[in-house]
């Protein structure tokens, strides 16, 4: 106590009160509100490099500032998850023209991404990266978030994650072995055809619950042996007239033919 | 009866003269009927049928298995479906779901789906049961649409086994009732979905859907009926018929005798082959033993139906990729391609022919056809005889390319249902596929129609060829003046048989079709249809090879295998 | 080559060789005969007896197969609990007992199979046995003799004599399965009466079931729109545009009865658009007009056979059936514009309250779901 009333009046101490006064606020603001921006933890340095970044890489289809082009949209408030998302997908940026970006390899750093996302979340506020306590999957119930999956998320991706088409060449793509951090985002930010779900919608806590119901199917793996895509009735048909009816057709064939 | 079966015995064996004879010596059990078995036969006297039985002679080919994976397929969906019984609770009262599957703990479920995790997770071996009983039911009806192409594609359906094939599409119809009835009864979202449908599909009828479907699911849908009652009929009533057609089927086999491909010493009026005992009770013993092994190892390496991804049915939820079982496919592709115009207002009632049509009727019209073919065929082609040698497909172009059509036709819906999952997989537009499938489904059926009659004309050909210029040896001879040529080495006889073994065929050739006052009458308005329907159907044909042809081919000599001397050089002779 | 005449195919005594028939000629037949059957082959085991002790070690090798197998399925059963997984390259993480009690009854099984089969190939005789075949009618004889039976049996019977009988028979024969259809059907469920048009948002059903002849009643009331599964109220401020909330009215979900049953008529799609994104055709100017501020709700029962319609393309704005691809245009009031649905599906208008949360400002005018004979449409 006296060391610290000793030190009160220290030149660095205002300095210090600020900081702490920032971190926690800035914790119990993130904490509470995730979609916070982030601009209000990245650097400036971080903002500037990512500028860099996007004017090299990413600025031909979204605009110099960032407003958009007929090529690209406007990124003003998609907000850090949303480049996240894109990004550590190999998303963006896209290779070339198509009715989706697809999934593709990821070329940048995290470092790198960090930084353009703390660049487009510094024009408008936007939803955040989460926090890794929502999407580790360990803070949710898997039974809620099979329901909460079946009824907004199976008739698109389909509830053994397999993916599903959407109209004229667009698709919901496949979640399997999916980051639970993507996941998220992909949920907070709704990417190119998919809706947004809002922390209204779907709160933080049935975010974390439909991620923890993912990792639980997976962890569950496929009891009963190959799994044939996960897409149902169609393959099965398939292996019944093909590998079925074609081995007993060789068995028959086998038993008919005269012995040597 | 069994000693006319001798006679036939020794005059078949006249046919192959100068083999070694292979009787069996009178055997040490062939003394006299003794202990349990006289004691029955005492009472009910079964040695003199089961003799009958035991000799009984079938023919050996690969294609007349294709029933029986069928039927040993039903056999392991009934020895497995009553190891289910024991676990499955059909009631679609709801309760909390408590056993070890971790990802639907405390969900809210039906006791049906609630029993079926339980089946897949908590009984020991349950899953493999549950997935043998899938897998074979899924064979079942693969195995029995094969065997009734074989039988459509070989001619097996016609005088005097007509009654037989209907009883098999009535079967085959059954079997497919049955399948959408045993994958429903889990209460999973994939198959809730379906029986959702079933409903709309029901109100679909014209003037009585909305009480039809009241009356199946006992009121409003989904209700707690539906799951009960579609187990009485899965697991009684469905069963019953099947096995009662089923035995009706064989035991008409055995009455008619099998058919059997024709071939050298194989005739109308005969069946060549091997004796139930020993050979067929070894080799359809062995084969029933083949199929449920192939079945068990299936069931234990490739999952099936996992109804525990789908979750509980609910009505607001719906999972991509909803397709029902392959067997149904068709009927589902039929919805996806009609257009929304084929509903109507009429009156101010609905009309929805766009669901009726696809759901209600294909199904019934279908199998009225395929029933209704044999005497179709016999009233085009007036053949009233008994045939017991089938076709070869391609001596029949008009049949096989019928055939085709309709499997096209058929395959061309049924891939319509798999259209989402082919857009994901193919990375196309399902608006693009869709659009495809519905010009498809009438265009590909009358291309495959007239691509197969071509096929099976030149097949018919190339027989000819065979047989009238042998088979290339490779062996290329110089003539005397210089000239080249492939020697070609005749056919034997017995392979010979095997391509001009069969009828000549033309069209019905019908009087003038008026009467005594030139005037066109009812009747003959009927035979023009039939002399031209018959033309269409003999219009094209190829005709077998006569002694003549092969003398007259023979006599040109090597000559007229010259190389390069094109399809013309077959037409010159003296 | 060419140095070859070909004569006329048409002319007399030329044998053609293509497609054509040429019928008998000289001493040669018409037709070539059946040669019977050929000459038998003796397979290695009937020629010595080496050949058949292999067979016989074949066959005793498949056996031995088959108890290995079941051996194996035994100790699979008795070795690993339910929830054992084991990761097998091509195959996935499975369940132990289910692989290795498959595929040790699998080979159980084919072990027994494949042994008797090779052993009916190899040891047992392979001499085919000819069978006659005989026409399949009766004799002449046997048929009049049917005739006769049947003509007399109905002679002595005397049932056409009597006419009285034979009618009143008739009648009792064509009546006796009556009462069993009408108690079948009659039994089976209720009448639909104007069930298929009502849903919850139309209020709680407020009769017993089979009181007013089975018609149900219920009173609007603004109901909230709660999302599904969860049940949480939803303040119009908090949608976002390019968001879809599943949606179900209060009440429903605490339902103690036919809460599914509710549910599959009364779900509903909510979505919020950018006012300008609507078409400016009638549908269009009513779906915002049934909107607040852009949000529409719609029913999620596809009009085609009943599929929850749930695929929203926030960019496109179109609804998908996963069922049979039926697709609908959100910003023209849900009319289809794909795939085999005929009718659009029925908005439900909503609004807020006091509170600034979304209700139902009246209830579903118009039935939802499949189509059926007499909706009015």
């Amino acid at each position: 106590m006296n060391a610290l009333a000793r030190h009160r009046r220290h030149p660095a101490a205002i300095a210090l009160l600020l900081l702490l006064g920032l971190i926690v606020t800035g914790t119990a603001y993130s904490a509470l509100a995730p979609k916070a921006a982030t601009a209000a933890v990245a650097t400036a340095d971080q903002v500037t490099e990512g500028h860099q970044l996007f004017l090299t890489n990413c600025a031909t289809c979204h605009g110099t500032g960032a407003l958009g082009t007929d090529k690209g949209p406007n990124l003003a408030g998609v907000g850090a998850a949303a480049v996240d998302f894109q990004m550590n997908t190999g998303r963006m940026p896209m290779a070339g023209p198509g009715v989706q970006a697809p999934r593709n390899v990821v070329t940048y750093t995290q470092e790198q991404i960090s930084a353009i996302a703390a660049y487009v979340a510094s024009l408008a506020p936007g939803p955040a990266v989460p926090d890794a306590a929502l999407t580790s999957g360990e803070n949710g119930n898997a039974g809620t978030g099979g329901m909460i999956f079946r009824t907004n998320c199976s008739m698109c991706h389909n509830s053994a994650f397999a993916g599903g088409a959407l109209t004229r060449g667009k698709y919901a793509p496949k979640l399997h072995e999916m980051d639970g951090k993507i996941i998220y985002e992909a949920m907070l930010t709704g990417p190119q055809s998919m809706p947004v779900f809002n922390d209204t919608n779907l709160s933080p806590q049935a975010k974390a619950d439909v991620i923890a119901y993912l990792k639980s199917m997976h962890e569950e793996g496929n009891p009963g042996g190959m799994a044939l895509g996960s897409l149902g009735p169609v393959p099965e048909g398939l292996v019944a007239w093909i590998f079925g009816l074609g081995l007993l057709i060789g068995g028959a064939y086998w038993l008919g033919q005269k012995g040597a | 009866m069994s000693s006319e079966a001798m006679d036939n015995a020794r005059a078949a064996d006249r046919l192959r003269e100068g083999d070694r004879a292979r009787q069996a010596p009178p055997s040490a059990g062939a003394k006299k009927l003794g202990g349990m078995v006289g004691w029955v036969d005492d009472r009910l006297g079964p040695a003199k049928g089961v003799n009958y039985l035991m000799k009984k002679v079938f023919p050996d080919h690969w294609s007349f298995m294709l029933g029986e994976i069928a039927m040993y397929s039903m056999i392991i969906c009934l020895l497995t479906g009553v190891f289910l019984t024991f676990w499955f609770v059909p009631s679609a009262s709801h309760v909390p779901y408590d056993g070890s599957y971790l990802p639907l703990k405390g969900v809210h479920m039906s006791e049906a789906y609630a029993s079926s995790l339980n089946i897949s997770f908590d009984i020991k071996g349950g899953l493999l049961i549950r997935q043998m009983h899938h897998w074979a039911a899924l064979m079942f009806i693969v195995a029995l649409s094969a065997h009734m192409l074989r039988v459509f594609f070989t001619g097996a359906f016609r005088k005097p086994r007509e009654l037989n094939w209907i009883i098999g599409c009535v079967l085959s119809m059954l079997a497919l009732v049955e399948g959408f009835a045993g994958y429903s009864l889990p209460d999973d979202l994939l198959s809730g979905t379906g029986i959702r449908a079933a409903q709309g599909f029901m109100l679909s009828a014209p003037v009585i859907g909305s009480y039809l479907a009241y009356i199946v699911f006992g009121g409003d849908f989904p209700g707690e009926a539906i799951i009960p009652r579609l187990y009485g009929v899965h697991v009684l009533l469905l069963p019953a018929l099947l096995i009662g057609l089923f035995t009706a089927h064989i035991v008409m086999v055995a009455v008619q005798k099998h058919t059997q491909y024709p071939g050298p010493g194989r005739t109308n009026e005969n069946v060549v082959g091997f004796p139930v005992m020993p050979v067929y009770a070894a080799k359809a013993g062995g084969f029933f033993f083949i199929v449920f092994g192939f079945t068990a190892l299936l069931a234990s390496l490739v999952q099936i139906n996992s109804i525990w991804v789908y979750g509980p049915y609910d009505p607001s939820a719906v999972t991509a990729g909803s397709q029902p079982d392959w067997y149904m496919g068709f009927a589902d592709g039929a919805l996806r391609l009609f257009p929304g115009w084929f509903e109507f207002t009429v009156f101010g009632y609905t009309l929805s022919l766009n669901v009726a049509i696809g759901a209600l009727m294909l199904i019934p019209v279908m199998y009225g056809i395929m029933a209704a073919y044999p005497f179709i065929e016999a009233w085009v082609t007036g053949d009233k005889r008994e045939h017991h040698l089938l076709d070869r497909p391609r001596n029949q172009p008009t049949r096989t390319a019928l055939g085709v059509a309709a499997l096209t036709f058929y395959g061309v819906l049924m891939f319509a249902a798999g259209n989402d999952i082919m857009a994901i997989k193919l990375h196309m537009s399902i608006n693009d596929i869709t659009y495809f499938f519905r010009v498809a489904v009438f265009v590909l059926p009358v291309i495959a129609f007239w691509v197969t009659r071509r096929i099976a004309l030149s097949l018919q050909r190339a027989d000819r060829n065979l047989v009238l210029h042998g088979r290339e040896t490779g062996r290329i001879v110089r003539t005397g003046e210089g000239r080249f040529f492939e020697a070609h080495e005749p056919l034997d006889e017995f392979s010979r048989w095997k391509l001009v073994g069969f009828e000549r065929q033309a069209p019905l050739e019908l009087t003038a079709g008026t009467d005594a006052h030139g005037v066109a009458n009812q009747s003959a308005k009927h035979a023009k249809l039939r002399q031209r329907l018959s033309r269409f159907y003999f219009g094209h044909h190829v005709d077998p090879v006569t002694p003549t042809e092969l003398a007259a081919a023979h006599h040109d000599g090597p000559a007229h295998e010259a190389i390069g001397a094109g399809e013309g050089a077959h037409a010159g002779a003296h | 080559m060419t140095n070859y005449e070909f004569p006329d195919a048409n002319s007399p005594g030329v044998v053609r060789l293509d497609d054509g028939h040429s019928p008998a000629e000289g001493t040669l037949p018409a037709v070539f005969e059946n040669p019977g059957l050929p000459p038998h082959v003796h397979r290695m085991s009937d020629e010595s007896e080496r050949g058949a002790k292999r067979a016989e070690k074949q066959v005793a090798g498949l056996f031995g197969l088959s108890m290995v197998g079941t051996l194996l399925a035994l100790f699979a059963y008795f070795a690993f609990p339910t929830d054992h997984r084991s990761w097998i390259p091509g195959l996935g993480t499975v369940s132990t007992i289910n692989l290795l009690l498959g595929v040790g009854i699998g080979l159980g099984l084919l072990g027994i199979g494949l042994g008797a089969v090779h052993w009916a190939k190899t040891l047992m005789p392979d001499h085919e046995t000819v069978e006659m075949r005989h026409p399949m009618r009766s004799s002449d004889d046997a048929r009049a003799e049917f005739v006769d039976v049947m003509r007399s049996g109905g002679e002595k019977s005397q049932l056409f004599r009597r006419p009285l009988i034979k009618a009143s028979l008739g009648g009792a024969m064509a009546l006796f399965s009556l009462p069993l259809l009408v108690q079948l059907i009659g039994s089976m469920g209720p009448l639909p009466r104007n069930r298929l048009s009502v849903t919850f948002w139309d209020g709680p059903l407020e009769n017993a079931e089979d009181a007013l002849g089975g018609y149900e009643h219920r009173t609007f009331q603004p109901v909230r729109l709660v999302t599904d599964p969860e049940g949480l109220e939803i303040k119009a401020a908090d949608v976002t545009i390019g968001s879809v909330y599943h949606i179900l009215p209060k009440g429903l979900l605490e339902l103690e009865e036919n809460m599914l049953e509710e549910k599959a008529k009364a779900a509903v799609l909510l979505m919020r658009l950018d006012p300008t994104d609507f078409k400016s055709t009638e549908g269009g100017r009513k779906a915002l007009e049934w909107s607040y501020n852009g949000i529409v709700a719609y029913s999620k029962i596809c009009t085609h056979v009943g599929c929850p319609v749930g695929l929203y393309e926030r960019t496109t704005h179109h609804l998908l059936c996963p069922c049979h691809q039926s697709t609908f245009d959100v910003t023209d009031d849900c009319k289809v514009i794909f795939g085999p649905a005929k009718r659009a599906l029925p908005q439900l208008k909503i609004t807020v309250d006091a509170e600034g949360y979304l209700v139902a400002a009246q209830p579903f005018m118009e039935p939802v779901g499949p189509s059926f004979w007499e909706r009015e449409s």
